[in-house]
């Protein structure tokens, strides 16, 4: 049974990470950076519906207020993945690998140092210095729901149920639509796809977005798993995401998938079933990344591109 | 012979040139790849390019196409100044193939197709996940679009399977097929024959006459000279990035410089076999 229970709640965790991976591997298939700001883009999101929550009056913690949350911090996210395309990385677009890199890792600890001192001074909301209690919104928290002895946390449902919908969207969009055809192909030649008359810029916009946009749904669910949520959340879940994405084979948007499922049902298998199990929780992810590096480099379901996507 | 431009309007020799290139220079450091090229295609016309290996003829072709942009001289097509980003080049009109086969590999040929409608077609990140009619309708265009261009260049069968499954021949087919889909109406071909056996010349030959008919001006590089001057209405032929002879095929075939160029002086062989190896 606990085997069982780790599993539901390793289902949960996996799913955020994969939410948050699918962004660190739609980037990589289209312009081969490691966006290591993604994590931050992530907690931006959280930020961004906590935000749109506090500006709501009165306090409402009713279900309609999650649409409205998500909405909120997909906005706040996209327009500051969209940011640091523009500002941070497209001015690096030719320069060797390496600059755009440590430029992501600026890029994060930028953002994360903007939130932790310039969220609390906006009149009305919350310091950002310490955990930042999250809305505990009806019918996604609260007490669990009992199935046969499992405990199903509700949050749990909406990240598997997030998962579920953002799936079956990112296929349609990406294999059955002019833009994700355009997408596939930048990634396979982005050189041969300027030749076909498709906006290279426009694509690689496009894919920080897609990304931003699930990383946001990643960060309300995570918000509301954990009832509170701090400028440095970003960090370590950026770090496991990014562990996902490479164990599913980074640019593979199915393998981040997979690799972020995968991840989660680990950690919480280790963390849950060994004893003194919760000090090593950290660990498992990048566990898995070395040896992933080690034997499988070309991760789980392989492909260096987006390729078959 | 000369203008066998065969456009509904006015005499041939009246036509405006669909482009026309003027002193186009292209220069590499201190290497000079193409050298004040001057150089006019005019509507339904076939026009050939020849030259030895390194004459400067695919740098032309990348001057173009946008891909590069000519250190100095210009370039008008359809009476403007061609625009220095490639998509923009497609986008009026310029599609192109390459001399190593530059297809998606990982997407089927039916898709590679429908890829270069992307200019032609506009619906956004957000109408691609809506789903409206517009968005649909578009789609179905799309496809409908790519399954008969595929039909016309001799692929239907093979719509589903990847790009990297298909033989060379069919490759290099796709990309004819892909290029058209783009709507041009200039279109270049970069050794469109090279690694194809005899039969599968000959196709290519009717295929590139289909595609005059259709009313595209085309422009194709090419080292077999029997296919060439089959082909062509007229003939430019680059040596060293200059412009050597620029005539019919019958002028170009028994011009003695241009026998020199591809296999040296002192050759005496003038009667059109100059070389499909050289």
């Amino acid at each position: 049974m606990i085997v069982l229970q780790a599993m539901v709640d390793g289902l949960s965790l996996g799913a955020l990470y994969a939410l948050i991976a699918v962004g660190y591997t739609v980037v990589y298939g289209i312009i081969q950076l490691i966006n290591f700001a993604h994590g931050e883009v992530f907690m931006v999101g959280a930020f961004g519906s906590m935000t749109v929550w506090l500006l709501v009056p009165g306090q409402q913690l009713g279900l309609w207020m999650l649409p409205i949350m998500l909405i909120g911090g997909m906005v706040a996210s996209v327009a500051i993945a969209l940011l640091m395309e523009r500002v941070a990385y497209r001015p690096l677009r030719n320069s060797p690998r390496l600059a755009p890199l440590i430029t992501a890792i600026g890029v994060s600890v930028f953002l994360q140092e903007f939130v932790r001192l310039f969220y609390g001074r906006i009149p009305g909301f919350p310091d950002a210095k310490a955990n930042v209690t999250f809305p505990t919104i009806e019918g996604v928290t609260g007490t669990a729901i009992k199935l046969g002895g499992l405990d199903i946390d509700r949050p749990t449902i909406f990240t598997l149920a997030a998962l579920i919908v953002c799936t079956v969207f990112l296929y349609l969009f990406v294999n059955k639509s002019r833009i994700g055809r355009a997408m596939q192909a930048t990634s396979q030649d982005p050189d041969t796809a300027r030749l076909m008359g498709i906006n290279v810029d426009r694509i690689i916009m496009i894919a920080f977005a897609v990304g931003a946009v699930l990383a946001a749904i990643a960060g309300t669910a995570q918000g509301m798993m954990n009832t509170n949520i701090n400028f440095k959340m970003g960090f370590i879940a950026g770090l496991k995401a990014f562990s996902a994405a490479v164990l599913g084979g980074i640019g593979n948007i199915w393998g981040a998938l997979v690799g972020g499922l995968v991840i989660g049902v680990l950690e919480s298998l280790a963390t849950q079933v060994m004893p003194h199990g919760s000090a090593w929780k950290d660990v498992w992810a990048f566990v898995v990344l070395i040896l992933i590096l080690v034997f499988r480099p070309q991760g789980l379901l392989g492909a260096r591109v987006v390729d078959r996507a | 012979m000369t203008q066998t431009a065969t456009t509904d309007a006015g005499t041939p020799t009246e036509l405006e040139p669909l482009l026309s290139a003027r002193q186009v220079t292209m220069r590499f450091g201190g290497l000079v790849a193409v050298d004040k090229v001057d150089f006019d295609v005019y509507p339904g016309e076939i026009m050939g390019l020849i030259g030895p290996n390194g004459a400067g003829k695919t740098t032309f072709f990348n001057c173009l196409t946008g891909l590069y942009k000519p250190t100095s001289g210009r370039v008008v097509f359809n009476g403007a100044l061609l625009p220095p980003k490639p998509g923009r080049v497609v986008r009026a009109g310029v599609a192109r193939t390459f001399q190593n086969i530059r297809l998606f590999a990982n997407m089927t040929a039916l898709e590679n197709v429908m890829v270069a409608r992307y200019c032609r077609t506009s619906s956004g990140p957000l109408t691609s996940i809506v789903r409206g009619p517009k968005y649909r309708r578009e789609e179905r265009e799309t496809e409908d679009r790519a399954t008969e261009l595929l039909d016309f260049v001799g692929l239907p069968e093979v719509a589903g399977n990847l790009a990297r499954n298909l033989s060379y021949g069919d490759q290099r087919r796709l990309e004819i097929a892909r290029a058209l889909a783009t709507d041009p109406k200039l279109l270049l071909l970069d050794e469109p024959t090279a690694g194809m056996n005899p039969q599968e010349t000959r196709q290519a030959e009717e295929l590139i006459f289909k595609i005059k008919d259709r009313g595209l001006a085309v422009i194709t590089i090419e080292h077999d000279m029997r296919f060439i001057f089959n082909l062509c209405d007229r003939v430019l032929c680059l040596v060293q990035g200059r412009p050597l002879v620029l005539g019919t095929p019958d002028q170009v075939q028994s011009d003695p410089r241009v026998i020199e160029a591809y296999i040296g002086t002192g050759a005496q062989e003038a009667d059109g076999q100059v070389g499909r190896d050289a």
